[in-house]
């Protein structure tokens, strides 16, 4: 669907050059919602915008169902834009239309035919819950109201992808968590393709399929966001993913001594396990195939979009030999094991 | 004050006893008035409003961005509205008789009164425009719209309070240039309360003219705040 290649932008301002992208390379597949995550200044904004060229690019390629936008002349690219919503994290509605014309907007753009046009106004104001804001001005809305036009006049034109520049950004958690779930319902019933752009760790938790992370201007960080939440290869990585579950390690578990009272060698590991191995009685069997006991020291479940992912911290104890055997039983079982204190 | 108020007060009704003709002509010297300068805020709007419009979009990193453009505009406009009324008014003698044929009455006014006010125009409509929110110009392009679009679908809607409140400004300050004109034959309040107040010394008619302006320039602001306000609320 989408395919960037060595995608390069620098800013020229007075005085110095900013190098806000640095050769991105990105790949998203049609119909998944695929998430960029980086702190503020990382070059989030500047990747999105330049996908519909908003930004142009110092250098690179980008290519939207095989076409090369950026060598697009002006009318290509606008028929193009009509085709690629935008969503964004101050909603940017005309205050001088209502909610309805505001919806209209793209399809007067497009000059869809004025009664094909209300139709499909009137259908998206239900599809997104504001069937009752039909003639109120946004002023009136409150920012998930807003956000829920935004996202109908974004959809208006029937795009084949919908960009979401910090989309939840300015909402409170209960109304963020409202919007994701209608993007998701989006992406389920029209097989829309989402890309968004966030620094905050739920969204790509709750919504996204895959995750891209980015920081100082480069990617150093793609895959499935289950891999990535499962098995972080990059400091960035690790510590988003810390802001949504509790990988800290309390410093008294890591000064514990490391052989317990009887002189057993212990070993403290972490064990995360994604979906289905979250019922089988592993632990159990460590116990009983192994002569290894292990002591739950710290642990939870969430959800990573609909996949339910765990973590435990565990304190193996046991003869040395046979905690070596344990873990690399755990590891057979499918689940990432990452030792934490030998 | 109170005293030449009272005193002029006292004095009117002997004085339209004498002077029938008065109320007649004050009447036609405000329609004049009216006239001259609704005449010269619509043309200079038509040429205004334009002007203003690639004032802005053609600054740096809007719309229409032309560096060459937006220069040359520019300085013509702070050229013009450099160059005081009264000047500008002598100045353009010729070409006001070129165009009217005379440069004397209210329909030769229209030319220097208009062609003053287009510059005037042009700022005031570039200041209300400045004010749209980048993001608003953003998502329009990010629908595909056209430079056209988004000058007639968000710039123009967008800032329709405070171009309202701008035409409420050039008709006021156009019926003071109106009065200057008048006192070099342009017609209108302005010539009356030259020839009967200042050269023949009738107080009354100066204070009469005076009234008549104050009364005009009020409507004028009522009915702009007016309608600003009612297309703000419906907004807010
Ligand atoms: N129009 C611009 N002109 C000059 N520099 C810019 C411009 N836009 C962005 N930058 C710079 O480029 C870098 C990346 O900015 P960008 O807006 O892409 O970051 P971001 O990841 O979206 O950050 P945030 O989370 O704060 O929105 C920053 O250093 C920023 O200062
Ligand atoms: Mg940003």
């Amino acid at each position: 669907m989408i395919e960037i290649k060595d995608l390069t932008k620098i800013y020229h301002v007075p005085g110095q050059e900013i190098l806000a992208l640095d050769n991105v390379s990105l790949c998203v597949k049609k119909g998944e919602i695929f998430g960029i995550i980086g702190l503020s200044g990382a070059g989030k904004s500047t990747l999105i915008r330049c996908i519909n060229m908003l930004e142009k690019p110092t250098a690179g390629s980008i290519l939207i169902d095989g076409q090369e936008i950026t060598t697009f002349n002006n009318k290509q690219l606008r028929l193009a834009r009509q085709k690629i919503g935008m969503i964004f994290q101050h909603f940017n509605l005309l205050s001088s239309r209502t909610v309805f014309d505001n919806v209209m907007f793209p399809l007067e753009i497009a000059k869809v035919p004025r009664g094909e046009a209300g139709k499909r106004v009137t259908g998206l104001l239900e599809l997104v819950g504001l069937a009752d804001k039909t003639k109120v001005y946004p002023a009136q809305l409150s920012g998930g109201q807003k956000q829920r036009v935004g996202i109908a006049r974004a959809l208006a034109n029937h795009p084949k992808l919908l960009l979401c520049d910090e989309a939840t950004s300015a909402l409170d958690p209960q109304t963020t968590r409202s919007i994701l779930e209608l993007l998701k319902d989006i992406n389920h019933q029209l097989n829309l393709t989402i890309l968004l752009i966030t620094h905050d760790m739920n969204v790509i938790r709750q919504i996204c399929d895959r995750v891209a992370v980015i920081d100082n201007s480069r990617i150093v960080e793609a895959g499935d966001v289950l891999d990535v939440f499962s098995n972080p290869q990059t400091p960035t990585a690790r510590s988003f993913i810390s802001t949504v579950i509790n990988r800290e390690i309390p410093a008294e578990l890591l000064h514990r001594p490391e052989t317990d009272n009887n002189g057993a060698a212990t070993k403290l590991i972490r064990v995360s396990f994604i979906g289905a191995s979250a019922g089988e009685p592993v632990i159990s069997s460590l116990v009983q195939k192994y002569a290894v006991h292990a002591n739950i020291l710290y642990g939870n479940i969430d959800r990573v979009k609909d996949t339910p992912f765990g973590n435990l911290t565990l304190e193996l104890i046991g003869e040395s030999a046979k905690l070596d055997a344990g873990i690399d039983y755990l590891q057979s079982r499918g689940l990432n094991i990452e030792v934490l204190k030998a | 004050m109170t005293e030449i108020i009272s005193g002029l007060l006292a004095g009117l009704p002997a004085f339209f006893e004498t002077n029938a003709w008065v109320p007649e002509s004050v009447a036609i010297a405000t329609w004049e008035t009216i006239y001259m300068v609704a005449f010269s805020t619509g043309i200079s709007y038509v040429f205004g409003l334009p002007l203003g419009v690639i004032l802005v979009t053609t600054d740096e990193g809007h719309i229409l961005a032309n560096k060459g453009v937006n220069q040359i505009l520019g300085s013509i406009v702070n050229m013009v509205r450099s160059i005081p009324f009264i000047i500008f008014l002598i100045l353009i003698i010729p070409l006001t008789r070129l165009i009217v044929g005379t440069p004397i009455g209210t329909i030769a006014s229209i030319v220097p009164l208009t062609l003053a006010a287009i510059p005037f125009v042009a700022r005031l409509v570039e200041t209300a425009l400045k004010e749209i929110d980048r993001g608003l110009i953003e998502a329009a392009q990010s629908m595909g719209a056209s430079a056209w679009d988004i000058i007639a679908k968000v710039l123009i809607p967008e800032a329709k309070p405070s171009l309202i409140l701008g035409v409420a400004i050039t008709t006021i300050n156009l019926v003071g240039y109106s009065a200057m004109a008048g006192i070099v034959g342009g017609g209108g309040l302005g010539t009356l309360a030259y020839y009967y107040g200042y050269q023949r010394y009738e107080d009354v008619i100066m204070w009469v003219t005076v009234v008549v302006l104050i009364l005009l320039v009020q409507g004028v602001q009522m009915l702009g705040d007016g309608l600003a306000a009612r297309i703000a609320s419906k907004r807010r």
